[in-house]
């Protein structure tokens, strides 16, 4: 439904551009992909996603954060409790203040947030030569082309064309609005080592941390389309019901 | 009120006791049960009761999305994914609560439409149609603060760019601005006030609904015709209407659940998913679809009028001037017919001015860049002539059909019996 509802909208808004010769020109199309998730009985792929949960931990979580996700909601990812433990065990959250006052370090536990790499804007730009890598808990959502976008932007990486001059500290992708952006390609082949024996592609992994990063914008997706589901039915089944009975409660008038 | 039925007696005696001392339940049971509607009123006449029960869908969910919200610009984003997230079932109050915005606005622009082409507006209905352009306003009102609260991207620059209009307002302009949000730039007074305003004008919207039940119920529904009927042309609401209305709601909220479980952020920007910030302007800055007419109207003046009034300022009188000329509509519009069926002009009008919001929109939506501008002004002028000009002029050059004596018979000899069969 949601795919429907974007491409006919999207269609719309094509077909409205190409009468009005209106300019499109300056966000590049993204590549179009499938993905689980979409579509009215579309779930979250539970293996890419842990996947993808791999390729953030080891390659984006050292600049990026996903300030919303707490330990305790990888539990939906099909973690059980003692891996869950595991897993905030091996980061340090600070909690306090204790009995003296003080603040103390400790490891972090389920119902602790993932720790975010910098402590305020000002830490995170003098770390990244003045860029602010956002925050990506929400960042499917809040960009336009959503999934596509982020898996574009992250293969997206090519050499600048003929004649186009980068500043210093820019690397050209082909899908960001302007060419121009200071992240430097964060994927390379076989990065990360899968421990179910996929191949860790630039695209694979692209694809992995893209859905995982699609389930920490909208982790209710899936309680959200099954309610809707039986929401459906059953306003279908009583408008049904309504039809037949307004049919004989008029049928005097008529 | 309406006086055309009888006091009711109720069989329950502790009704009866109440309603002796309090004729609440039978001023109900004239109202809402009783109430003799006309027997012809096809599904468009669907969209009044939809509205009012969107309405009051609208200020339950926003009462338990009150609960745990908090309107402070270090925490309201925050807070808002708090409900999404951690709160029993709040990404469905929130996807609810904003796409009933959306959905009460499609309800009560069908209404309008509605009343447009079937001539609704007009004597003696004239105060029931001023009182729901004070409903719209007030609704436009509600939503443009309701969408500051979250405090994404758009949120903050909504509301920048829409109060910086009033800055337009010459002499006391500047003031008024500072006035509006409470200190000198859109702050934590600014939220702070809005969320205190979203939260009273639904009550405000509620009481002038009121109202326009009340304006309704003096003469009764217009109907597809257009014509006054007698009242053996008139049933009961209930159990007629109230069948009706319910197959109806059944209907649209089939709609409605489509957007809130399936795609509940196709009508929203994607910008609102980014945290206000005050240092960096989104490429393009535009309103909720709802408001894209009216914000093609307020761009299309990009130039001075008369020397005298500033291109902004005209466009922000333009911009509310086309509300305030749905006031004066009873009176513009000069034909006596009401409905568009006896209108052979008319009625091909409406849909030119259909059409004409529906570019104002597209207008609304887009950069101002190449054709736009002009297809903006000339758009703009457009829906103004339609209310100033050519209703005013087409009432007296029209040569409206002729109209039937009752809704039972058709003005034409149709083959076969006349049946009692009502249009549509």
């Amino acid at each position: 439904m949601r795919r429907m509802l974007e491409k006919s909208l999207g269609g719309l808004a094509v077909a409205l551009a190409i009468v009005t010769g209106a300019s499109a020109a300056e966000a590049p199309e993204p590549l179009s992909r499938d993905w689980p998730q979409q579509g009215v009985f579309g779930t979250f792929d539970r293996h890419a996603v842990q996947r993808g949960f791999q390729v953030f931990s080891e390659v984006c979580a050292g600049c990026h954060g996903v300030k919303y996700l707490a330990f305790r909601n990888l539990e939906a990812l099909g973690y059980d409790e003692a891996e869950i433990a595991a897993i905030a065990a091996q980061y340090t959250v600070m909690d306090g203040p204790d009995e003296y006052g003080d603040m103390f370090e400790r490891p972090a536990v389920a119902s602790d947030r993932k720790p975010v790499p910098f402590a305020n804007e000002r830490q995170a730009r003098a770390a990244n030569g003045g860029a602010l890598p956002p925050d990506l808990s929400l960042i499917t959502k809040a960009r336009a082309g959503g999934e596509d976008y982020l898996y574009s932007l992250l293969v997206g990486y090519e050499e600048p064309p003929a004649g186009v001059e980068l500043p210093p500290g820019m690397n050209y992708n082909a899908y960001f609005p302007g060419h121009q952006i200071a992240m430097a390609q964060p994927l390379y082949d076989d990065m990360v080592e899968y421990q179910d024996g996929t191949v860790p592609t630039i695209s694979q992994m692209a694809a992995d941390v893209t859905q995982f990063l699609a389930w920490v914008a909208e982790p209710k997706m899936e309680e959200r389309k099954q309610t809707g589901i039986m929401v459906m039915l059953f306003l279908l089944i009583l408008a049904i019901i309504f039809y037949a009975y307004k049919r004989r409660i008029w049928a005097d008038i008529h | 009120m309406s006086t055309e039925t009888a006091k009711p007696v109720f069989k329950n005696g502790i009704a009866r006791w109440i309603d002796d001392r309090l004729p609440l339940l039978s001023w109900a049971q004239a109202e809402f049960v009783d109430y003799p509607a006309p027997k012809n009123l096809n599904y468009w006449w669907n969209f009044g009761s939809l509205a009012g029960i969107v309405l009051v869908l609208q200020i339950l969910t926003g009462l338990f999305l009150t609960m745990h919200y908090t309107p402070h610009t270090a925490m309201a984003f925050d807070s808002v994914e708090h409900i999404m997230r951690d709160v029993n079932y709040g990404w469905l109050l929130r996807y609810a609560h904003a796409n009933g915005a959306s959905m009460f606005f499609i309800v009560v622009y069908i209404h309008m439409f509605r009343g447009l082409y079937y001539g609704s507006y007009k004597a003696p209905r004239e105060l029931l149609w001023m009182l729901g352009v004070v409903i719209l306003l007030l609704m436009m009102a509600t939503a443009f603060m309701g969408y500051v609260l979250p405090w994404g991207q758009m949120s903050f620059w909504g509301a920048k760019v829409i109060t910086n209009l009033f800055s337009a307002v010459p002499i006391f302009g500047e003031t008024i601005v500072t006035w509006l949000w409470g200190g000198f730039t859109v702050d934590n007074p600014t939220l702070n006030r809005f969320f205190a305003l979203h939260y009273l004008l639904p009550f405000a919207i509620f009481a002038v609904v009121f109202l326009h039940i009340l304006a309704l119920h003096q003469f009764g529904s217009n109907n597809p015709v257009g014509i006054d009927i007698t009242k053996k042309d008139k049933i009961p609401f209930h159990p007629y209407y109230t069948i009706k209305d319910a197959f109806g709601l059944c209907v649209f909220f089939l709609v409605y659940a489509a957007f809130v479980f399936f795609a509940p952020n196709v009508l929203g920007h994607a910008d609102n998913y980014i945290p206000a910030n005050p240092l960096v302007t989104p490429p393009h800055i535009v309103p909720e679809w709802y408001f894209l007419p009216f914000y093609a109207i307020l761009r299309a003046i990009t130039f001075d009028i008369f020397w005298i009034i500033p291109a902004k300022l005209g466009g922000v009188i333009a911009m509310f001037g086309s509300i305030a000329v749905l006031f004066f509509l009873p009176w513009l519009d000069t034909s006596r017919v009401r409905s568009a069926r006896f209108r052979p002009i008319y009625k091909w009008l409406f849909w030119v001015f259909l059409l004409d919001c529906v570019i104002l929109g597209y207008v609304g939506a887009s950069p101002p860049e190449g054709w736009l501008p002009t297809i903006g002004l000339l758009a703009t002028i457009y829906y103004f002539a339609h209310f100033l000009i050519i209703l005013p002029l087409l009432g007296k050059l029209e040569r409206p059909l002729p109209l039937p004596d009752s809704i039972n018979k058709p003005v034409l000899p149709s083959s076969g019996a006349a049946s009692a069969q009502p249009a549509e």
